[in-house]
């Protein structure tokens, strides 16, 4: 591999950048791999990423519909926070967390994680209590958070109005290592790792249907041919029902818009990201300099990548009210993915019905904070059959009741 | 040098100076000025810094999509970075600033980025900035951010007010030119009720620029007469200076109208944002010309050709004294002339085509102008300013074969059509490789709900460039549409006109054709976010082929005029490095705003006090003159409590619970759901709604019921009363009475439709108060009119009757554990009860107390509260709350998830009461901690707490939780650490800490 | 933003009016059933690219909860109908034929 630094990019400017190579290949697929992982974005070149790394499976294709990193993976507002409340949530976001630490080292790319700190505004006394709880479990989770006062907040967040009339700010659950990082280059920078390694990431190739004997899986039909394997792993998130259909089981998923939308970009102004869960909005400035917004989801199945505008209305006026000095910024772009929700919210690591398949689905609104760690688990579970962090996350747990709720920590989007 | 011509502009009035000031300059301008044409009326070309490289930047284009003249423009709280100088109208005492320098706009330390621009190519960030680790967050992002972003921030909070507008309406036509004005007038003859609207503040688009006839007459004469035509029907609504922001699905769109964009003193808002619903969507949004790619057209002085043309016409501005013109196509003549007949000089016209030979060159010919075929750009000279041009053959590698010195440069590299709109919502685009443009295919439109495409262009946002084809493009759009929604055409005739026939263009997507590395180097392409050939050629080196990854490995098109220059060009050097034609590539998806929009009018008039609004009890004003601290429950403010002078927050919740305990007290319960169930199956309704058995409740009787979700969890909680024989009034939480009340609908509506139930939300129409205390009955019997003796009203009856006067139904009920009647009276009349009891209570010391002395009176009894005990992972069975659920019913919602393994798993975390050892109040939300720590090293724990207070009843901290097979643990000592890790030990109770027995309630 | 026409009130209600309420047509399993009928019913949804049969309430007009038919890829809406049936009626089932000849959502074609 070409190895990243100032001193190469400092060499390549002597000869017109002509020396530098694809960062990712571009095979054709082959006949037969180890395993195949259905979706190139974070989750899925996180997993291939691991079992090459962790497991030394390197037999590996990671077969894209679009272009890699195109889905939600490229669409999302970039947030990374583990203060989950429930200990299945707080396990796999802090590894996954822990893990966005050192990712630009570990790939030789720079991701940009930027653990400026992420506060969730406390303006009920019910969220107090609930932001009081969590931080009770966190400190029992490993997880670096606390419960900070008013003006703490106004401290770490100069811009933000906290004695608005409608919610003034009660305090905050600050986790100082949570943070954003560059979401393409999470893409790019595990694409070119895992082709690197010898995995063929295969964009522009679209799975039409799963083949199985006797309740194994033993390969795809693609738009590019037949591709025979041993393991699938189905990393497809909002198209995660279309490809369990292919495999024969039904998922409890239901794929619905998500909106966000930028600022035009405007100097420094706010250095942690914040979330206010009361009135639906979250907001954090970029290192471009845009304000990067996002709310709610819409609550009917939709696959256009568009979503309703009084949903933008929604969070910007709760935005407005809570960083007055908006309301004179002007909005750049607004844009929806799709995401997959499950019956509680909380993702889908797991086996499935078909032998040999596997699927990671579910991440709902809150995917990208998790894809270093969503990886680690999906990866050991399909090269050992079973993983810590992906234990609670079952299929089965719908059936048996068995939910991950962390509504009462995180009630809208995350 | 750009300076004001003498005569000309035929959009400023000359008797009418205007003055602002720009970089603490006072300046003059005239009235119809734009910021930007005033600023290059001054001589003032430099207008701003690039984002990347700081590089200096003028103003390129006339209108919104100017990528370089940003501004910050006012004041304080009115002060808005990153505003347009070609679309912000001039105003007396205007101030405006540039932007994305230090210390000063001419000289900026940024501007060394320049230098290194070498060795900041594309996505160079990626490769580098990676050692040592720490260093990112406090070393290079902190530069990077400073040295990036555009304008300063606000700081202030929004002077201004903002509102929202809704219309339905049969037809919008979007765009005022030629095209716009002939759709419109042809919709609106055949009666349909049009609105048409326009971004700019006069109406008819470039044609009255660009000499057009129409109708054998000058075109601003055709536009006057149509403008006045529309103006006169009644069914066709015109706004200037309204900019089409959008379309969404089922034919959305959102208009943004800058009605006071400067300060006013009118009272009308700044923005307003039109919400429009439209059967049929017409876009007539014209064309945005492309810039060429040759080296340095970035320097200040270097422009759109149709842009030197709107400010030599519009403005009587010229951008220099000597004007280079480089084209590809015949439109950029039309400057060349202009240029000419003002007296300007226009040394040559750089044409790239090696065959010259339309009407207009023919034209510039006759003038004496010099025309160089087959000719490009080698390079722009000059730093801060256009000084030069150096020349070569276009299809060559740059080898200069002459210089040219001027002091500007019109640049023309063809036109697009503006498809942003038309793509927004799904319209689908076709390559015409004639005019090298994308453009809309009409057979592929967005569709709406009847999956019917509901929009249609015209004129040359279709692709129909020249005005006579635009003008017969408008009248077949306005036929598209009478069809769509069979109308049938009115009597007016489509216009027609007249103008020079034009060679074609040729698609020049570099200049030089063969231009080597260094010059690509230098050839912009995003001109504010600093993306050049160069970066967009090493993009599909690397791999980022995919038009979306070069977008955004680049940055290309993602700058604040979001690639509208920038874009075709951009694809044109992608599928030049990939092999491709430009239709394989793509383009990236058109996302809303077409242009920015101000977030104030997104909010609209949602701020402040209408942000939210408060839902008030009859006894809200009440409560506010009398010093409560109020706490927000759903969309209610309720008192936490009532604070006196001097007093703590927790004295005075002391006070309150010392006195209700002792006394009497009065709590504002109006927010409580009441929501009335009536019919002969309302019984078995409820049955179904609560795990209780309902339907056997007496009349006038009343009975606590537990509700829960389908999936097994409790949702909400209240007292049950039965009024009569088909009636039941079911109390819900503050927060709950919505949701219950949409919960009661859904399951009768779409579930047992059969049954004869009908509902009713009475939450707002009866005040209640509660008033408990062991001087309670004292308290109502001196009001008089009821017997609310213990045999007359026994504990947890009702009855109807006066108090006082007033008419009342009394609840025997209490939540505290004392005597305790909860008194609804209708909403009217809630003040005059609640001033009654405390005027006739004074000396029984009756009191109010808020929420906070109802939590902990009732933690005291061992009661819970949904959402403190309850977060949506609780079930009944977890709360002791098994004699809630009837076992004789065969079903209720909740009955069958509650029976699965992990429901009815014994290890379940069950309700039990906790001590501390030592008195103290336990934290909030503590865990209790188990032994050793999980498969992910978290610490194992067996509980924690869900409720916590001091109890001034029993002077020490009570508490409520759930642990593991708790209530079989009695007396066992739990751990429960702080944040900071320090434990508190915590003895399982009984969850009643307070008259166990329940004696003195009922009494 | 999604206009649904209420076949109650007759209003072309805006989404804004409109509470959505996911897939219709689910039978209910009560006490009884067993756990994979029970989690079905709950969790398990059809969530096609397509073809979808839904339900909405005219949460801020008359109230009334209705169904839907409508496409999940271009928002194109067949037609709406009461809530109170148990599949599609055949006239909408037949509305939906015409625009997407071979639809399949679960059993139904």
């Amino acid at each position: 591999m070409q190895r990243y630094s100032a001193f190469a990019v400092a060499r390549e400017a002597l000869r017109h950048h002509r020396g530098w190579g694809r960062a990712w290949g571009a095979p054709e697929p082959k006949a037969h791999y180890d395993t195949v992982i259905v979706g190139a974005g974070g989750h899925g070149l996180a997993t291939a990423y691991w079992l090459g790394k962790r497991f030394g499976i390197r037999d590996v294709a990671v077969i894209e519909k679009g272009w890699l990193g195109g889905g939600n993976t490229g669409r999302n507002t970039t947030i990374i926070r583990s203060n989950y409340l429930q200990d299945p949530s707080a396990a796999i976001y802090e590894k996954s967390r822990a893990l966005y630490e050192t990712m630009s080292q570990d790939i030789n790319y720079n991701v940009m994680f930027s653990p400026r700190g992420v506060m969730m505004l406390a303006q009920t006394e019910h969220e107090v209590r609930g932001y009081r709880r969590t931080a009770q479990a966190n400190a029992l989770q490993g997880v670096e958070t606390q419960f900070i006062s008013p003006r703490r907040v106004k401290e770490l967040c100069p811009i933000l109005n906290i004695d608005g009339p409608r919610y003034p700010v009660l305090g905050a659950l600050w986790q100082p290592r949570g943070g954003t990082a560059r979401h393409d280059a999470v893409a790019w920078g595990y694409a070119r790792a895992c082709s690197d390694m010898g995995m063929d990431v295969i964009q522009q190739c679209e799975v039409t249907a799963v083949r199985s004997e006797a309740g194994q899986v033993t390969g795809i039909e693609t738009t590019r041919g037949t591709i025979g394997c041993g393991r699938l792993g189905i990393v497809v998130a909002g198209h995660s029902g279309v490809l369990a259909d292919m495999a024969g089981f039904r998922l409890p998923i239901e794929s619905v818009a998500l909106q966000a939308l930028v600022s035009e970009p405007i100097k420094p102004c706010m250095d942690v990201v914040v979330m206010a869960n009361t009135v639906h909005g979250y907001m954090s400035q970029s290192d471009k300099g845009e304000m990067v917004i996002g709310g709610g989801a819409d609550g009917y199945n939709n696959y256009t990548q568009r979503g309703s505008f009084h949903h933008i209305e929604e969070t910007v006026r709760a935005l407005v009210e809570t960083f007055p000095m908006i309301s004179r910024l002007k909005m750049l772009r607004q844009w929806g993915g799709i995401v997959d929700m499950t019956g509680d919210r909380s993702p889908i690591i797991s086996r499935t019905p078909l032998g040999g398949c596997y699927i990671n689905c579910g991440w709902g609104t809150g995917g990208f904070k998790a894809i270093p760690g969503s990886g680690w688990a999906m990866a050991e579970l399909m090269a050992k059959g079973a993983s810590p962090l992906a234990e609670a996350f079952t299929l089965d747990r719908f059936r048996q009741g068995r939910f991950i709720d962390e509504s009462v920590a995180a009630g809208v989007a995350h | 040098m750009s300076i004001r011509l003498n005569s000309g502009g035929r959009r400023i009035d000359r008797d009418r100076v205007l003055r602002y000031r720009f970089n603490g300059r006072d300046m003059a301008g005239f009235a119809g000025d734009t910021l930007a044409s005033a600023l290059l009326g001054a001589g003032q070309t430099l207008m701003g810094r690039s984002f990347k490289y700081h590089r200096p930047r003028g103003v390129v284009a006339s209108g919104p999509e100017e990528p370089n003249a940003l501004m910050g423009v006012g004041e304080g709280a009115r002060f808005e970075p990153n505003q347009r100088a070609p679309a912000t109208p001039l105003h007396e005492g205007l101030v405006a600033v540039s932007q994305n320098h230090w210390p000063s706009l001419e000289r900026d330390v940024g501007a060394v980025n320049t230098a290194l621009a070498r060795f900041l190519p594309a996505g160079f960030y990626y490769k580098t900035f990676t050692w040592p680790r720490a260093f990112w967050k406090h070393v290079y992002e902190p530069f990077i951010r400073r040295s990036a972003g555009l304008g300063r921030p606000p700081e202030e909070a929004d002077a201004d007010r903002y509102e929202h507008f809704n219309i339905r309406t049969d037809v919008v036509v979007i765009g005022g030119g030629i095209a716009g004005l002939t759709a419109a007038r042809l919709a609106a003859e055949a009666g349909l009720e049009v609105l048409l609207i326009e971004q700019d503040t006069i109406w008819g688009g470039r044609a009255p620029v660009d000499g057009v006839e129409i109708d054998g007459n000058p075109a601003q004469a055709w536009v006057d007469d149509t403008v006045a035509a529309l103006a006169a029907m009644p069914n066709v609504r015109l706004r200037l200076g309204t900019m089409a922001a959008g379309i969404y699905d089922h034919g959305y769109l959102l208009a943004y109208e800058r009605v006071a964009d400067r300060p006013d003193s009118s009272g009308a808002p700044r923005h307003r944002l039109w919400r429009v619903r439209a059967r049929r969507i017409v876009t007539a949004t014209g064309a945005i010309e492309r810039p060429l790619s040759f080296a340095c057209n970035d320097v200040p002085g270097v422009m759109l050709a149709g842009a030197v043309r709107d400010y030599l016409v519009d403005y009587g501005v010229s951008p220099g004294d000597r004007t280079v013109i480089v084209t590809n196509n015949d439109d950029a003549y039309r400057t060349a002339i202009a240029l000419h007949r003002a007296g300007l000089s226009v040394p040559a016209i750089v044409d790239a085509r090696p065959e010259i030979a339309g009407a207009l060159p023919e034209e510039a010919r006759q003038l004496g102008l010099t025309i160089l075929p087959g000719t490009g750009i080698a390079k722009v000279k000059g730093g801060r300013q256009v000084t030069g041009v150096a020349l070569c053959q276009q299809g060559g590698d740059g080898a200069v074969t002459q210089e040219i010195a001027c002091d500007a440069v019109a640049m023309s590299g063809g036109w697009s059509p503006v498809v942003h709109l038309w793509s927004h919502c799904g319209g689908k685009l076709i390559w015409d490789a004639e005019q090298a443009h994308f453009r809309p295919d009409p057979d592929r439109a967005p569709t709406g709900a009847d999956g019917r495409g509901f929009v249609v262009t015209a004129g040359a946002a279709s692709g129909a460039l020249r005005a006579d084809a635009a003008l017969s493009d408008a009248a077949a759009a306005a036929d598209r549409v009478l069809t769509a929604l069979d109308q049938t055409a009115g009597d007016a005739s489509p216009p027609r006109a007249d103008v020079p026939s034009e060679a074609p263009l040729a698609p020049v997507w570099m200049m030089p054709q063969r231009a080597g590395a260094d010059l690509r180097a230098k050839m912009w392409l995003d001109f504010q976010n600093d993306v050049k050939v160069s970066d967009v050629r090493l993009a599909a080196q690397e791999g980022f082929t995919s038009v979306e990854h070069a977008k955004r490995y680049t940055t290309l098109g993602m700058a604040t005029d979001q690639g509208k220059l920038s874009n075709i060009n951009g694809l044109a050097v992608l599928a030049d490095a990939r092999g491709d034609a430009i239709p394989q590539v793509g383009t990236t998806t058109f996302r809303p705003p077409y242009v920015p929009i101000s977030m104030g009018s997104i909010a609209g008039e949602a701020r402040g006090d209408l942000f939210q609004p408060i839902r008030r009890t009859p006894l809200h004003d009440w409560h506010e003159g009398q010093g409560a601290r109020w706490e927000p429950v759903g969309q209610w403010r309720r008192p936490y409590t009532y604070l006196r002078e001097g007093e703590g927050v927790k004295d005075a919740v002391n006070r309150e619970i010392l006195n209700t305990r002792s006394n009497v007290g009065l709590l504002d319960a109006s927010t409580l759901g009441k929501i009335v169930v009536k019919g002969p199956d309302a019984g078995r309704f409820l049955d179904m709604l609560y795990t209780n058995m309902m339907s056997t409740l007496k009349v006038g009787r009343c009975r606590y019921g537990l509700m829960c979700s389908e999936n097994g969890f409790l949702m909400d909680d209240g007292v049950v009363a039965r009024l009569s024989e088909d009636t039941f009034l079911c109390h819900t939480t503050t927060g709950g009475a919505d949701r219950i009340h949409a919960h009661m609908e859904e399951w009768l509506q779409t579930e047992w439709w059969t049954w004869k139930v009908w509902i009713a939300n009475l939450t707002e129409h009866y005040a209640q108060i509660a008033v408990v205390g062991p001087k309670a009955r004292t308290l109502l019997e001196r009001l008089g009119g009821m017997d609310l003796s213990r045999d007359a009203l026994p504990f947890m009856g009702w009855a109807d009757g006066t108090l006082g006067g007033l008419p009342v139904r009394v609840y025997r009920i209490s939540f505290s554990g004392e005597l305790s009647y909860e008194i609804a009276v209708p909403a009217g009349q809630g003040r005059a009860l609640w001033d009654r009891l405390l005027s006739e209570g004074a000396d029984l010391g009756v009191m109010p107390y808020g929420t906070e002395a109802l939590h902990v009176m009732r933690a005291e009894k061992g009661f819970i509260m949904i959402g403190d005990e309850t977060d949506g992972t609780v079930i009944p069975q977890d709360l002791g709350l098994d004699w809630a659920i009837s076992k004789k019913k065969d079903d209720y919602l909740g009955k069958r998830a509650q029976a699965r393994p992990h429901m009815t798993d014994p290890d379940r975390w069950t309700l039990v009461g906790l001590e501390t050892e030592s008195g103290a109040v336990l934290p909030e939300g503590a865990y209790a901690v188990a032994e050793g720590t999980n498969a992910n090293g978290q610490r194992r724990t067996q509980g924690r707490v869900t409720s916590t207070y001091y109890s001034p009843t029993l002077d020490r901290g009570i508490a409520m939780g759930l642990v593991w097979r708790g209530p079989e643990r009695l007396g066992e000592v739990l751990t429960f650490p702080k944040v900071d890790g320090t434990p508190v030990r915590a003895r399982i109770v009984s969850p009643v800490f307070y008259d166990p027995k329940g004696e003195k309630q009922d009494v | 933003m999604l206009i649904l026409t209420c076949p109650y009130c007759g209003v072309a209600a805006d989404e804004t009016e409109l509470a959505p309420g996911g897939e219709a047509h689910l039978t209910r399993e009560g006490p009884g059933s067993d756990d994979d009928a029970f989690a079905g019913y709950l969790f398990h949804r059809e969530n096609p690219k397509g073809v979808h049969f839904e339900r909405w309430r005219h949460a801020m007009g008359c109230g009334k909860w209705f169904h839907a038919a409508r496409c999940t890829v271009t928002l194109e809406v067949f037609g709406t109908y009461a809530a109170q049936v148990t599949e599609p009626p055949r006239a909408i089932r037949d509305a939906v034929s015409a625009r997407r000849p071979g639809w399949r959502w679960r059993d139904l074609t």
